[in-house]
């Protein structure tokens, strides 16, 4: 479950962003829509702790994560906040399977490698575990990412505009991934996104 | 998992990593070199002149007479009356003084003729057999004991002179009396008789030989026109080559040989009293044709000369070492903005910032380490090389197992200095990275 109160932002003097509150139970998922500019982005950013509100307050579950320290909130995040972005990163020295791992590891100190496992096959990946992210394609990534955001089972999904360099047919797949597996696992989902196609898919939605 | 992805991470760009290890391989490896020969050669020189404060020999370069008479690498300067050397060596100022007498080599090896104070000198025992007593018998240095395999009662000929190839003195065989303990030094090399086989050996040779070989007045070695006439024994049948054991020859000399005459090669002296340290250079040099020169001295004057081509060789590696860790910096600085997605993406899944750091720096000291360990073994291969031919044409040996500690030690502390400080700047770029600021740009 995730909360919002009051918040607000600013990366400088003249630009200033009040954002809505926000509540999402766990299991739900919420579409933040909005143009160019209107901080989607530096929402999502806000919510999963990347970056710190000027005022108001964030719960995701029963922490206030303002209040956290910046090694405590790395902590908080690696353990609670899944996030699928609009362009995977992967570490690329390392396997598919070796990136999913990492991100238990850093987040637990466990690797959990059965689990990872299980994940991929269940995103459809099991032919590409041991290959470098580098040689999958772009609907590929985005899934594996999804798996490396779900490995340390989050209380909060967070994707950042991750269907918009898909085709339809992957865009919605994904859409389906997200919203399936956060239900699954019983985390709150937020996208962020302006992509008109999955607009349908989510009743609940928010504009900016 | 954070060493599997810092090696995983380094070895993705191999022809980077490649070259930083290769430079650092190749410093290492040279100043580790180096080190070693530094060490093991000061050491060997050092061991050497425990117990000798002073050398008497002819006139000369002391430097010369130094490394012939107590390393037995060099030519001797000439010879000295025996006559007139027992005068300083029975001074009361002189705790024991071994007389030289260089002659004759067996396959490369010096025969030197002296005393057993010799084999005390060094601290070497006759192992196996006993010590030479009477002319022609000889006591066998470890290394040489092995490497020729030799025996005790074993029987040879030696070369005349210091070569190889010298003419062989096929009058009389030595006879292996005894073999020696190993010491680690020069004694290790040589082949010991008493001063009068050296005597008689020439006596004879130089009635024989001097008729068919007019010329060979290399200085060092003893041409003595001796007053008794040897030619008797010189009449030996022909025997096979240098080395073959043969059973006649018990008839060699049991006559005492006259003093008279004489002349040796060299005196070490060990002084009672420090004094004669200070005052005998000057005084041998003045009223006598010899010369004594200190081996301490003239020791540090060579370790003073070929150090300024260590030294240079050295600041030559340090210099490579610091191409590598630039090598390294360029390296880790340009992967950097490529890897800093990687950066803010493993800080998204719960890495610390603290994390980061120590994940670059671990990349650089991993490169360092292995370059380290390289370079150790590398340098070690070549000081092996050296050795083997450093054997074959001085009978000096390195050990290409030995470490110096201390030493090798900063070097580490070096090396990993290079990679802390290579990989400093872009570890705290890392550590610094804005990750929202480097996902909303993504």
């Amino acid at each position: 479950m995730i909360q919002t109160q009051n918040i607000t932002f600013s990366y400088a003097e003249k630009v200033n962003f009040v954002f809505p509150d926000i509540r999402t139970e766990n299991g739900e998922a919420l579409l933040i829509t909005g143009g160019s500019g209107k901080g989607k982005t530096t929402l999502l950013h806000l919510l999963g702790g990347l970056l710190r509100p000027k005022s108001g307050s964030i719960k995701v579950g029963e922490t206030e994560i303002g209040s956290l320290s910046e090694k405590q909130l790395d902590r908080f995040r690696g353990k609670n906040i899944g996030l699928v972005l609009q362009q995977s990163h992967f570490v690329e020295a390392l396997s598919v399977l070796e990136n999913v791992v990492l991100a238990s590891w850093l987040a637990t100190g466990k690797e959990a490698e059965e689990k990872a496992k299980s994940l991929l096959k269940q995103l459809d990946l099991e032919d590409q575990m041991y290959k470098l992210a580098s040689q999958l394609s772009i609907g590929q990534q985005q899934r594996v990412s999804i798996a490396r955001a779900l490995i340390n089972e989050p209380k909060l999904l967070l994707a950042d505009e991750p269907t918009s360099s898909l085709d339809d047919e992957n865009a919605l797949k994904v859409a389906d991934l997200l919203s399936d597996l956060s239900k699954e696992y019983n985390a709150s989902l937020i996208i962020v996104t302006h992509d008109q196609r999955l607009k349908d898919r989510f009743p609940h939605q928010i504009s900016l | 998992m954070i060493t599997k992805l810092a090696w995983k991470n380094i070895w993705y760009k191999p022809l980077n990593t490649l070259l930083s290890v290769i430079l650092l391989t190749a410093s290492v490896a040279i100043i580790s070199l180096l080190i070693l020969l530094q060490e093991q050669f000061e050491k060997q020189f050092s061991s050497n002149i425990d117990g000798v404060d002073l050398v008497i020999g002819a006139k000369g370069s002391p430097l010369q007479l130094i490394l012939s008479s107590v390393y037995q690498v060099d030519a001797p300067t000439g010879n000295i009356s025996y006559d007139e050397a027992k005068i300083w060596m029975k001074h009361p100022f002189v705790k024991t003084a071994i007389p030289l007498a260089f002659g004759d080599n067996y396959r490369g090896f010096k025969i030197v003729g002296t005393t057993p104070d010799y084999l005390e000198k060094y601290t070497a025992k006759v192992e196996t057999g006993k010590i030479f007593s009477r002319n022609f018998e000889v006591v066998i240095g470890s290394e040489i004991a092995k490497k020729l395999n030799i025996k005790e009662g074993d029987k040879f000929f030696g070369s005349h002179g210091d070569a190889e190839e010298g003419e062989v003195h096929e009058e009389f065989a030595y006879v292996v009396s005894g073999i020696a303990s190993p010491t680690g030094k020069v004694i290790d090399n040589l082949i010991l008789s008493n001063i009068q086989s050296v005597w008689a050996m020439h006596d004879s040779h130089d009635h024989e030989a001097h008729s068919e070989n007019p010329e060979h007045g290399e200085e060092g070695h003893i041409h003595e026109d001796g007053e008794e006439g040897h030619q008797a024994h010189a009449q030996n049948p022909q025997h096979g080559e240098e080395g073959h054991v043969h059973e006649e020859g018990e008839e060699h000399h049991h006559e005492e040989i006259s003093e008279e005459g004489k002349e040796i090669t060299a005196v070490l002296i060990k002084f009672k009293n420090k004094m004669g340290f200070v005052l005998w250079p000057r005084l041998i040099a003045q009223n006598t044709d010899m010369q004594a020169a200190s081996p301490a001295v003239e020791i540090n004057r060579l370790f003073s000369l070929f150090g300024i081509g260590l030294q240079a060789l050295q600041y030559l590696a340090y210099g490579i070492m610091l191409i590598s860790g630039i090598s390294i910096f360029i390296a880790l600085y340009n992967t950097l903005k490529e890897r800093k997605y990687e950066f803010a993406l493993m800080r998204v899944s719960g890495a610390s910032r603290l994390q980061l750091l120590g994940l670059v720096l671990f990349e650089s000291l991993l490169l360092c380490i292995t370059g380290f360990i390289l370079g150790t073994i590398v340098g070690r291969v070549g000081l092996w090389l050296i050795s083997s031919t450093t054997e074959q044409e001085y009978k000096m040996a390195f050990d290409p197992f030995a470490f110096a500690v201390e030493k090798e030690g900063v070097l580490f502390i070096v090396t990993i200095f290079v990679g802390v400080i290579a990989a400093l700047i872009p570890a705290i770029k890392a550590y610094r990275l804005n990750i929202s600021k480097t996902l909303a740009n993504a």
